[in-house]
């Protein structure tokens, strides 16, 4: 067990230096530097000699394997440096200071995303055919169709503008949290709802079901114990990565409710250029990647005892 | 002793089918067809027939884990039918049943303890304090190692698998334990290890069977009456040893051909059987064995024959036996 987890580790250490490296020299291939994209906003031409000083400061002049050897030193300190387009932030006051709000909204969507999406589900599998199953599948279709920034818009305008019942924006109080939270849980619902069903209706014919009813198991047992548990393999599978997704923020969702979240840095840091905010958002998703897939796999063992770790002797 | 513990009378299970693009065409698909038999205390019936002619659909039907269509099952007593469901599920622990494949009839996330002490929590079996050591009991007479408790069902052979499927059965300490074809899925040396395990335990607990087969010797060996079944239809049912030496209905004499001789060289009348069984949903009329029967006459085509005692207690449905 020890060993596979530090098998993994070392992996994860692997993939992270093979990144960094591909994005890295991906990055300064792609024409135009911080400077231009500066200068095309403030439509002004920066002269020559002072773009070349710029370089010089940033240390832009250096061939790019010593750049790259020079970030990646500081990097293991998890100094990144300042960011090249938010003036006078360092790339770690800006996670700092926004990544809470998303991890807030991640968490929060995927807990409500959990009880409705496997709510629904269930129900579907159990009542396959029935009013539960149509309406797990009419929400799931809904999620599917429905775009989650139209979705948001219609969210603001019903309950925040014409009922006033939730403030159309913001983050500080409860209240602030239902509409962004529903809003961004249209696509973790769907998939939750569709593999929760499909996995609990091949658990629903298996032998060992038949056996507990045999057994005179009493159906609500038979559903959560026989039935759901043996069905968490694929939920996890897909609920890792999903948590994964949503726990980095959304530009759509964070932007349409103003949450000062970290979405919309990913977006505009290829934009921007600016250099280590790209190689400090693509490590920390490769990270955060990495962990949800090796908690998901040491998760499997919990939920099935067939799983094991140990090499076979 | 030889109280009657259960009875079936005219016992039908059906199941809506439909076919076509838009599912248009509806069928009944009749796997169980009028049956009526009785078992009693301590007893074993067999009962014999090939894949598909019901007999698995009669053991479910009887155990209620399909409903059945019409029909009555009595059961020590009561009229099991009638019972709702609750009141059928406080029940269930009289009957219980041994499955054909052990290894998919155990839940893969329960050790060997949780399996067997499930039912018993649930129904109260035994003071809570002496669970554990019942478990650990129940194991050893059925043969199990004592530090199989805490391990998981796939980590045992097919045969062990089995023998925690009949300790589950027999945890709840029924009167009678219907058995799915449960040696079929093992390899023939370790059938021979559960067939007389299940008899001991039989003589031991005082416990009534039915026990499903395709192989006529293993049920045989089994039970003391057996009854044969063709597409849903009991076709005969009289004392083994009848049944094997004097078979009446051209079906079991075809059956009973139909089992490998151990010498070679011994001369047997062989008499094989044409065609397959007929579709449960596209039934011909009459005598359900018709077309492939070498006694066939036009009546067969028209009259479905019904069942007569031809001697003691050995009861057939053919006009010509």
């Amino acid at each position: 067990m020890t060993r596979y987890f530090l098998s993994r580790l070392a992996g994860i250490l692997g993939v992270l230096i093979a990144v960094s490296m591909i994005t890295f020299f991906l990055m300064k291939i792609v024409p135009g530097g911080p400077f231009d994209i500066m200068g095309v906003q403030a439509n002004k031409n920066i002269p020559d000699f002072i773009k070349e000083n710029l370089e010089i400061k940033y240390g832009l002049d250096k061939p790019i394997p010593v750049q790259y050897l020079i970030f990646m030193k500081n990097a293991v300190k998890l100094d990144f440096g300042y960011s090249f387009y938010y003036q006078g932030q360092t790339i770690l006051e800006i996670f700092q200071n926004q990544w809470p709000y998303s991890i807030q909204l991640g968490l929060l969507t995927m807990g409500f995303s959990i009880v409705v999406g496997i709510g629904l589900g269930i129900g579907a599998a159990m009542h396959q055919g029935k009013w539960p199953d149509h309406l797990g599948t009419g929400v799931a279709l809904f999620c599917l169709a429905m775009p989650s920034f139209v979705f948001a818009l219609l969210l603001q305008l019903v309950f925040a503008i014409k009922l006033g019942w939730f403030p159309t924006g913001g983050w500080d109080s409860p209240e602030n949290w239902v509409l962004p939270v529903i809003a961004n849980s249209l696509g973790p619902v769907l998939i939750l709802q569709r593999f929760t069903r499909s996995s609990m209706l091949d658990s629903l014919r298996s032998n060992y079901v038949r056996t507990a009813r045999a057994k005179g198991v009493p159906e609500r047992r038979v559903t959560f114990v026989h039935i759901f548990k043996n069905s968490l393999t694929p939920i996890l599978t897909v609920g890792g990565p999903m948590l994964a997704g949503l726990i980095v923020g959304s530009f759509f969702i964070e932007s349409i409710f103003r949450i000062p979240g970290i979405g919309q840095f990913w977006v505009t840091a290829i934009q921007n250029r600016d250099y280590p905010l790209i190689m400090a958002t693509t490590l920390v998703w490769t990270i955060i990647i990495s962990i949800t897939y090796l908690i998901t796999d040491l998760l499997y063992a919990l939920v099935d005892p067939r799983v094991t770790f140990m090499k076979e002797k | 002793m030889e109280d009657t513990l259960l009875q079936t009378i005219d016992l039908v299970k059906s199941f809506p089918v439909r076919r076509g693009f838009f599912g248009q065409y509806h069928f009944r698909l009749v796997a169980v067809d009028h049956v009526s038999f009785s078992l009693k205390t301590g007893e074993t019936l067999g009962l014999v027939g090939e894949s598909g002619c019901g007999k698995s659909t009669l053991g479910l039907t009887i155990m209620r884990l399909y409903e059945p269509t019409s029909g009555t099952v009595k059961f020590d007593g009561i009229d099991w039918t009638a019972l709702g469901e609750d009141e059928l599920r406080k029940k269930r622990r009289m009957m219980q049943m041994i499955f054909q494949d052990p290894l998919a009839s155990l839940d893969p996330r329960m050790t060997v303890e949780e399996v067997i002490l499930e039912p018993m929590e649930i129904f109260g079996v035994n003071k809570s304090a002496d669970r554990v050591n019942e478990v650990r009991r129940i194991l050893e007479i059925t043969g199990m190692p004592s530090d199989s408790v805490f391990r998981f069902p796939n980590e045992f052979s097919g045969g062990q698998q089995q023998r925690i499927g009949i300790a589950r059965a027999l945890a709840l300490q029924p009167k009678m334990l219907i058995c799915d074809e449960p040696v079929s899925a093992l390899d023939v040396s370790v059938q021979a290890q559960i067939l007389n395990l299940l008899r001991d335990l039989q003589e031991k607990f005082n416990l009534s069977y039915i026990f499903i087969s395709h192989n006529i010797a293993v049920t045989a060996f089994m039970s003391r009456r057996i009854g044969v079944m063709y597409l849903g239809n009991l076709v005969e049912i009289g004392p083994s040893q009848e049944i094997i030496n004097s078979p009446a209905h051209p079906y079991t004499k075809a059956l009973i051909n139909a089992v490998p001789e151990p010498e070679p060289k011994r001369k047997k009348a062989t008499r094989t059987l044409s065609g397959d069984v007929p579709s449960p949903i596209d039934r011909p009329p009459g005598c359900p064995f018709n077309p492939r029967c070498y006694l066939m006459q036009d009546r067969c085509k028209e009259e479905n024959p019904l069942s007569r005692e031809i001697s003691s207690d050995h009861f057939v449905s053919c006009h010509f036996a």
